[in-house]
């Protein structure tokens, strides 16, 4: 348990995002900055205040834009994450860890993302360095035909959806729950459009023999942003706080971003179990005691993957752990009631914190009731919030 | 070797000697001088023993099929027709990513065995790709 006391413990005071879209119409840069400043009025916290900035590695907007336009009077700290979608969750290690040490006051965690109008990661891949980052997915695939995310997840989860028998139609029941969540969200790209298994199995193969079209998130334009302090600074502030009650990431040995499958048993997700028992050391809450899940769905079989993973069901049972309706909003562990990154939008899942973060304040449009808790999972990373 | 359109390799300084074997019609990988452990893709040290001096070790070409992707949508750049992306585990342990011809989509399988063989790509540099064991081209 944490040795950090009460009033220094790390706690999201603010959330901000813009609109959701297709084309945004301006520059990332501007949709960092309105996230962010979106954040502070929710919390109703001076932007100047301001004295962490947090994002994903391969983000384009700029902190030191940000700085600027924030107005913010004196940073004290920066940092970039790696890995893709799973950075989305180790912000909150990093956020915690500073606003606890007393190294920061005020952070903002932000993503933003002109993913659809400007570039698409689900397109073949060309803009990644050889000579920088992790690039192993481009050097030792694309000459093989291996060239997108939908392909690379195709190869990593093939073994296990083969090993216990998954079906398309069971991948399916995974996004006809989501977009029936994101169907009543306002703020979701496909409000009002909720789909049926049959719509599932009618949608193009995107990779064969496992991703159709409505296998995927939704590629998106947009930007989001948390802020994070102390409890005790959070006092000051207008909004309910949730609490961090623990935030953790892992990378086991020998590990690739989104083609960890030259090594171990593909049918289980180990680096996701280590997260799962590492939060529930630390908070003393497992994943699956959670009232919500808000677990990372760039492709469906990850959802199955990371169910059994984070120990919301046993090997092999996640595909009848979704049929016989457990995470329905009515059901024992309600799955990302915004639709999640299949449904609301996919702004690399950060849209699936601030979502976790409704819903412990309880004011999400779909609300769980009488949610206190939340799980946040994006395989190598994990978090669980909580209300005061 | 056939010559079909796909893409040439990515060739850097730590894997040019995978580009190189396959030059020679062999598949080669990477391999710890002080431990004799297998890497790939290759790495700029050994990961566990932490050796600098890096061989190659040629494989036998014989493996079997751990999961498989063909991109329908949208198409693989540099390919006349999408191909088959395969993972395969060589017999010696080490798993490589490929492309699988010869053999139908909806044939493949968990464990299909199957064996190196080497085309040309649009450059004219050496590919390795497998092929069911039993019905080699």
């Amino acid at each position: 348990m944490s040795i950090v006391s009460p009033a220094r413990r790390a706690v999201i005071a603010g959330i901000g995002q813009t609109e959701f879209s297709r084309a945004s119409g301006r520059s990332e840069q501007r949709l960092a900055a309105e996230a962010a400043l979106a954040a502070c009025a929710d919390a109703a916290l001076d932007p100047a205040k301001i004295d962490g900035l947090i994002t994903f590695a391969i983000d384009k907007s700029d902190e030191i834009d940000l700085q600027r336009a924030l107005g913010i009077e004196e940073c004290r700290y920066t940092i970039r994450l790696p890995q893709g979608g799973a950075a989305s969750v180790t912000t909150l290690v990093h956020a915690a860890r500073a606003v606890e040490s007393g190294f920061c006051d005020h952070v903002i965690i932000w993503r933003a993302m002109n993913e659809r109008s400007q570039y698409r990661f689900g397109q073949p891949h060309f803009g990644i360095s050889l000579d920088a980052h992790s690039s192993t997915f481009m050097e030792w695939c694309f000459p093989f035909g291996a060239q997108t995310p939908a392909a690379w997840e195709c190869l990593s989860a093939g073994p296990y959806l083969s090993r216990y028998g998954v079906t398309s139609e069971d991948l399916g029941r995974v996004s006809v729950l989501l977009r029936q969540n994101a169907a009543t969200n306002p703020a979701s790209w496909f409000h009002g459009k909720p789909i049926t298994l049959e719509d599932h199995q009618a949608s193009k193969w995107i990779v064969a023999p496992w991703l159709r079209l409505l296998d995927c998130c939704q590629e998106s334009d947009g930007g989001v942003a948390i802020l994070v302090t102390t409890a005790e600074r959070a006092r000051d502030l207008r909004q309910i706080p949730v609490k961090l009650l623990g935030a953790e990431y892992a990378m086991l040995f020998n590990h690739e971003i989104i083609t960890d499958f030259y090594q171990g048993d593909l049918a289980c997700l180990p680096v996701s179990e280590r997260v799962r028992d590492r939060l529930t050391a630390s908070t003393g809450l497992a994943p699956r005691e959670t009232d919500v899940a808000m677990i990372y769905d760039n492709f469906t079989p990850q959802v199955l993957r990371q169910l059994e993973a984070f120990g919301f069901c046993g090997p092999g049972e996640a595909k009848d752990y979704i049929r016989e309706g457990h995470c329905a909003l009515d059901g024992q562990t309600p799955l990302s009631p915004n639709g999640g990154l299949i449904g609301e939008a996919y702004i690399h899942g950060v849209n699936n914190i601030t979502e976790a973060v409704r819903q412990v304040r309880g004011t999400a449009a779909n609300q769980v009731r009488d949610a206190r808790t939340a799980f946040v999972g994006a395989g190598v990373a994990g978090a669980i919030l909580a209300r005061d | 070797m056939e010559q079909q359109q796909r893409p040439d390799p990515l060739n850097r300084i730590d894997g040019a000697f995978f580009w190189a074997a396959a030059e020679r019609g062999e598949l080669a990988v990477q391999r710890c001088c002080k431990c004799d452990r297998l890497w790939h893709p290759p790495r700029p040290v050994c990961p566990v023993c932490h050796g600098q001096d890096m061989d190659e070790q040629v494989l036998s070409g014989q493996g079997r099929v751990l999961s498989w992707a063909l991109s329908v949508h949208p198409r693989p750049f540099g390919f006349a027709e999408p191909p088959i992306a395969v993972l395969v585990e060589m017999e010696e342990g080490v798993r490589i990513v490929s492309t699988l011809e010869g053999v139908p989509l909806d044939e493949v399988h968990s464990d299909l065995a199957v064996k190196v063989d080497f085309v040309r790509s649009n450059g004219g540099k050496a590919l390795p790709l497998f092929r069911p064991a039993e019905t080699r081209a």
